[in-house]
């Protein structure tokens, strides 16, 4: 069984490393999406200091977004995701593989980038710890509900809307914990808790949503 | 009855903008659902009665062409 | 497709209910007595919310709006609920007409959560001075409606009804899962963010007459859900059974009416 996810994972990666520019979009939009904010809300450091959390987490958020359709829709047009649904291994196994393929090239970035563009908000250096982390946490998070929403809209026109309007309202959930954690910590009552609840949803998520998933992409296929 | 009179009871204490206008709102978002639901119905029906006359399921085309309207 | 015999219907298990058949004269039969008694029952609720219960001492009189707001706000949650329940029967039993009762009830609840929402923000302007203030239940409202409308959304987008009936289903069962969860953490955010004192749904201290009056609402709301989701189920048992020759006997007495 690990010797089929580590496969899909091996694949996965490679077919992205293939098309990395296609990963580095991402990113870049990730960027651009948080250098509009100064834009819009003026330059007033002391402003952006106390939104600049929540900024990098809703630019996490629709970066996330914007990437999912990658995941399922080359296999899809293809052939290779009726093929993997026809083995024996159990689905739940190889859609974990795959969004953990999804998140290593997707949202990893966007956890490294994300302390880097905090300081261009002039988030406090302590924090910036706490940020990693709750980002760490909450995009693989995002990408298992976010796989969810994909493989219900699997080939459907208006796909990429249509999903972030089924997927947002799972979202905020993990970014009320993600952004609070920073609040929290700044705040000095200390962010363990967010952080607790993040981790715990992604163990929750990592148990439910691949099975929600591969229950939809049969559904999606047949 | 504890209004005064019919003209406090349309006042509401002053508040007429908010209670009538919630009310008045529920109300008609009740009156479009079912109008909806009554002209999805019948939409509907007619369409699918035209279908079923022009290509009827499993069975020859028997009695001719002319189409009932 | 054949049709259901008379050995079929003649059955006495509640299973004979689960075909759409069997289910459409019935629920025929049923939802305009369900109007009927939602009909009365708001007449009722509306008279003692406005003739028998006292002005708040607090709120006044624009209090009256929760006779609305919060039978729609019950009615919401109920009916996703309820839609859950369908959904996961229909993935269970593989029952269309359980996808089908889903799919019925879905405009409706997401229209008493519109209402909840819309009549929320109108007893929040004069009693807090903004027409929207981020509280935790609105805000969970809020959501909720967008999972409501993220299901219509989704249903509607997808042809093939076999595809959608059960993408929908486990799209409301994944939202059922996380309504908990967004409720708590939006609780836990609006009492960070705001400190204890904004709620707006602290009603009043209840006068048995204002929670009478709250009931009989909500009953009527609760009837007035079962009426609409029999006559729209009806419509989606006429349009997935459109190929059988019963539907097409019921469409030939509905044309030549």
């Amino acid at each position: 069984m690990l010797s089929a996810f580590a496969a899909v994972l091996r694949r996965d990666l490679t077919l992205a490393w293939r098309g990395r520019a296609d990963v580095l979009v991402t990113l870049a939009f990730f960027v651009v999406v948080v250098c509009l904010f100064p834009f819009g809300v003026g330059a007033e450091t002391n402003q952006l200091r106390a939104i600049g959390p929540g900024v990098l987490w809703v630019a996490a958020l629709l970066s996330t977004l914007l990437s999912l359709h990658r995941l399922f829709a080359q296999d899809h047009a293809d052939g290779t995701l009726e093929q993997l649904l026809l083995t024996p291994e159990p689905a739940a196994l190889w859609v974990t593989a795959k969004i953990a393929a999804h998140w290593i090239v997707t949202g990893l970035p966007l956890v490294v980038a994300a302390p880097l563009l905090a300081l261009l908000f002039d988030v406090e250096q302590e924090a910036l710890g706490v940020l990693t982390l709750s980002l760490a946490l909450g995009t693989p998070i995002l990408a298992l509900l976010g796989a969810v929403g994909a493989a219900l809209t699997l080939g459907l026109r208006g796909g990429g809307v249509l999903l972030a309007l089924l997927v947002l309202p799972l979202y905020v959930p993990v970014l009320i914990f993600g952004a609070g954690a920073v609040d929290a910590f700044l705040g000095g009552v200390g962010a363990t808790a967010h952080l607790l609840l993040l981790g715990g949803g992604l163990l929750g998520a990592l148990a439910l949503a691949p099975f929600a998933c591969a229950a939809a992409l049969r559904i999606a296929v047949e | 009855m504890q209004w005064e009179s019919w003209s406090a009871f349309w006042d509401m204490g002053g508040s007429a903008l908010y209670v009538w206008g919630s009310y008045a709102v529920t109300a008609a978002c009740v009156a479009v659902e079912l109008l909806l639901l009554f002209r999805r119905r019948s939409e509907t029906a007619r369409r699918l009665l035209r279908l079923r006359r022009a290509a009827p399921p499993g069975r020859p085309a028997a009695g001719g062409n002319e189409e009932k309207t | 497709m054949r049709d259901l015999n008379e050995k079929d219907l003649r059955g006495k298990s509640l299973m004979r209910f689960a075909s759409p058949q069997v289910f459409y004269p019935v629920a025929g039969r049923f939802a305009p007595w369900f109007a009927a008694v939602a009909a009365v029952l708001a007449v009722a609720g509306l008279y003692v919310g406005f003739f028998v219960a006292p002005t708040d001492f607090q709120q006044g009189e624009v209090y009256r709006v929760i006779f609305i707001h919060v039978p729609a706000a019950w009615m919401s949650m109920f009916v996703y609920l309820v839609m859950a329940f369908w959904s996961a029967v229909g993935l269970v039993l593989n029952t269309r007409l359980s996808f089908m009762m889903a799919r019925a009830l879905a405009p409706t609840g997401a229209m008493f959560c519109f209402v909840a929402l819309w009549t929320g923000a109108l007893w929040g302007k004069p009693t807090w001075g903004t027409y929207w203030v981020w509280d935790a239940r609105l805000t969970s409202q809020l959501l909720l409606l967008f999972l409501y409308l993220g299901y219509i959304a989704l249903t509607e987008a997808i042809e093939d009804s076999r595809r959608a009936d059960r993408a929908g289903a486990i799209l409301a069962l994944v939202g059922a899962v996380n309504v908990p969860i967004i409720y708590f953490s939006v609780q836990w955010w609006n009492t960070l963010h705001q400190g204890a004192s904004v709620s707006l749904t602290k009603a009043p201290s209840m006068a048995t007459t204002m929670l009478a009056g709250m009931l009989l609402m909500a009953l009527a709301a609760w009837a007035y859900t079962f009426a609409t989701a029999f006559w729209r189920v009806r419509s989606l048992i006429l349009e997935r059974e459109r190929h059988t020759d019963w539907v097409g006997a019921e469409l030939e007495r509905l044309g030549s009416r």
